[in-house]
Parts: structure tokens; sequence; C-alpha cells
């Protein structure tokens, strides 16, 4: 039971408490770039949830297996090759690359099955999938995986990977189709010519990262009343303390 | 000699204000968000984007007569993966205090669209003097975009520069929204607006005068 809390909390947390788009600010390209359109919009986000999934599901197969300090792949080859008994090597330094490859991987991968199972969609996907490459969203969802994987208290396995992956794609598109239907509301305004385009979209987006900062804490309480122990306390905390002083931190000084 | 595009010289005032990466060409938004909320993080972050964007563009226009077209991206990425690494490296070992502050955003220049956009659009096309030239223009325009947020968001949130206190607390309170994800968004587009505001008059006058 506490596996299945687990994943509703981390689901909750990365599609709406830390939001990819209005909390960690990646994926913002697409979010100006894309969203004047509300079909268009959910096209990139459901494209983008799917390149996550996939990606979070390789890498978290690579980081588990091969890359983090004591990895049983790596170990095994180290014990093939003649090492001593209780000897390991950490390859976090190559996750850059391999991650890299993972999402150059996954979004091949995704462009093949759509091409032949789904032309439709493919063709209307157009030119997002390609540029989905470059999105920081996917390897940020990876760096993610990355940390949790390697934290000795957290120690991620693929369940909550995959889950995280893909809210946090279902939180970018909620984000991005929610843009998109304010600013096809906007086109029948008049912004000043100054505001037009990138400026008009970054102040709504202002405001709406304004109405999700209402979220934050929600985890906390969640939290105490699924009755979760601190092992999930200490670990899913880190990313709403780690690069932003909280709301507490900011009253209290 | 005829020249095809821009002087190397033309490139690096280019890169400054006229094709700033922040505001005129609206890239680079992750970091520009995420990092902005004190100056010291911002000029760790402008720092690591320069080293990047620089060795990433002389390797990418010496390689250039190699690349396939249809892998280039995945090689200009793989390259600046080998450079952010060495960054990132070198933050978390020399300056650790600003590598946990900053995060996972230092990985995520990887992705950052100044860097991939300058390779794909100038450093595959052209020499290394040009290249050079090109990357440290943007790298000044970039490092003075994150400035210009950052100081922003740190005074009127924090009264402070660089850490230092310039407005006490008894004469102004601290605006925490700046601090927030909100602050960086609403900054940045305000800040957009009167960049465009200013070099829309500035077009006007210049065309009063011609």
């Amino acid at each position: 039971m506490e596996i299945f809390g687990d994943i509703i909390l981390i689901a909750i947390t990365s599609a709406i408490i830390n939001n990819f788009v209005l909390h960690y600010f990646v994926g913002i390209c697409p979010f100006i770039g894309v969203s004047r359109r509300v079909d268009m919009a959910f096209g990139m986000g459901a494209a983008v949830t799917f390149v996550m999934s996939i990606a979070a599901l390789l890498s978290w197969t690579f980081t588990y297996f091969i890359l983090q300090p004591g990895a049983p792949l790596t170990t095994w080859l180290l014990h093939l090759g003649g090492a001593k008994a209780g000897a390991t090597i950490d390859l976090t330094i190559l996750s850059y690359i391999i991650y890299i490859f993972v999402i150059a991987a996954s979004v091949q991968l995704v462009e093949m099955y759509l091409r032949k199972f789904q032309p439709v969609l493919y063709k209307s996907f157009g030119v997002f999938l390609p540029l989905i490459t470059t999105n920081c969203a996917i390897l940020f969802a990876c760096l993610e995986i990355l940390k949790y994987v390697t934290d000795p208290k957290a120690s991620w396995g693929v369940h909550q990977a995959l889950t995280m992956s893909i809210f946090g794609g279902v939180g970018f598109t909620i984000a991005i189709v929610i843009m998109a239907g304010i600013r096809e509301e906007l086109d029948h305004c008049d912004i000043p010519k100054c505001l037009r385009g990138p400026g008009i979209t970054l102040i709504v987006a202002g405001i709406l990262a304004m109405a999700f900062l209402g979220f934050s804490g929600v985890d906390t309480n969640l939290r105490g009343v699924m009755g979760l122990g601190a092992k999930t306390a200490q670990a899913v905390e880190k990313p709403a303390d780690a690069n932003q002083p909280t709301q507490m931190e900011i009253n209290g000084k | 000699m005829a020249m095809d595009g821009p002087t190397p010289l033309e490139r690096f005032i280019n890169g400054i204000l006229p094709e700033n990466p922040t505001y005129r060409q609206v890239l680079g938004m992750c970091p520009t968000l995420a990092v902005t909320n004190g100056m010291k993080e911002a000029m760790t972050m402008a720092g690591a984007v320069a080293f990047t964007l620089i060795c990433a563009n002389i390797v990418t226009s010496l390689i250039r007569g190699l690349l396939k077209p249809h892998l280039r991206i995945l090689v200009f990425t793989l390259t600046i993966a080998a450079f952010v690494t060495i960054a990132d490296r070198f933050l978390a070992a020399f300056l650790p205090d600003m590598s946990r502050a900053l995060g996972p955003y230092v990985p995520l220049i990887i992705v950052n669209c100044v860097i991939i956009c300058r390779c794909e659009v100038c450093a595959s096309k052209q020499g290394v003097a040009a290249a050079a030239a090109d990357a440290v223009g943007q790298s000044i325009g970039f490092a003075l975009g994150l400035a210009s947020i950052a100081a922003v968001r740190e005074i009127i949130g924090n009264g402070s520069i660089f850490e230092f206190t310039i407005l006490p607390e008894a004469y102004w309170p601290r605006w925490g929204i700046m601090l927030l994800p909100p602050g960086a968004f609403l900054t940045l587009g305000l800040l957009m607006g009167g960049f465009n505001l200013l070099s829309a008059r500035s077009e006007k006058r210049k065309k009063a005068l011609a």
C-alpha cells in the first residue's frame, strides 16, 4: 500500500505542485513558441509526454544497471575482468552523454512508431518531434531520475521514475493548454506593441505561476494524511527547497 | 577579399545588443528564469555558458567539414555535453555552494537553445575566428541579459546585490514573490517590453534624423 501512496504522491507532485514549466522553468521554449492554439498545444504536450516516458524508462535502466556507483552490470563486468571482491566503479560522469543518446533514441523510436502505426498523428506532430530532442524538460526528467536513483535514501525504482516522467509530461500539457486557451482570447485584445509576442506570454505565465504557487505545501500535508514515513519525505521534499527559498523562509527573514 | 556574411568583429558586436540572445532571439529561457534570483548565481551561470559556448563553437568550427547533415544536431549536442561535464565538475570542485545553488540547471546548458543555435547557424559554416568572435559576443549578450534580470529580482526581492545588502529591511519590505517563479516570468516579460519599447523609439529617432 505504501508503494501506491508513494506513486500517487509523486504523480501529484510532478504534475501540479512542482509543475515542470511553472516551477522548474524547463520546456519554456515550446511553451512560448507553440502555445498559440489549443489543438497544437495539446499535440505538443502529448508528444513531449510520450517521448519523456520512453526516455525515462531507458535512462532509468542505464542509470540503475550501469551508471550508478555499485551498479549490477558494471560490477559484474569488473569481476569478470579480475577485480577484487568489493570493488565498485562510479560511472556517473558519463551520465550526460548517455542521456543525450537516450533522448535522441527515444525521439527516433517515437517517430518510427508513429509513422508506421499512427500516420495521421505523425502528420499532425509535423516538425515538433525532432525539436523535442532539444527540449529541456526531457533532459530534466532524466537528471531527476539520476538524482533519486543515486540518492541512498530514495533509491527510486522503475515505477517511481516512470510515474514522475509521465505525470511531469501531463503537467507540461496542462500548463501549455491553459496558456494556449488564454492566448487565443488575448488575440482579440489590444496589446501594446512592445509587449506583443513573448512579452505578454511571459507576463501571463507569471500570473499562472502565481496561481500554481498556491499548491506548494500540499505534498507535505498529503504525506501526513497518507501516513508515508520520513523515507519519502526527505527525498521528495528536496526539489522544492533546493533552488528557491520557500514562502516560510522569506516571511521569517 | 570578399567576405560572405558579417566579419568576425561585426559578429562580436552583433551578439551583445542587436542580436541579444535573451531579448531579441528569445533563446535560452530556462537558465534565464531559473538562476536569476541572485546576481552571484546569474554570473556563475553566465560564466559556465560562456565557457561552453566558446569551446563548443571552436570545436564545431574545426570539425565542420566532417558533419553529416542529418546527424549534425546530435554531434553538436554531444560536443556541448562533453564541455558541460567539464564545467559542471569544475563548479562542483571549486565552487560547491554555487554548484548546489544552480542545481540541475548546469547540465541543462547542454540543451540550451543559445549554444545549439550558434553552432547550427554560425560555427558549422564559418571559420574558427568568426565562430569564436560570435561566441564571445553572444556570451556577453547573454551575461547582460542575465545580469539585468538578476539585478531587478535581487534588489527588489532581497534588497541586496551580490549578497551585499543595499536596501536595509527597515526601508524596503522584501518582495518575496520576486525570488520565486512568478517574479521571474513577470520580470522577464516586463523587461522585454521595455527593451522593445526603447529599441522602437531609437529606430524612430534614427529614421527621423535620416
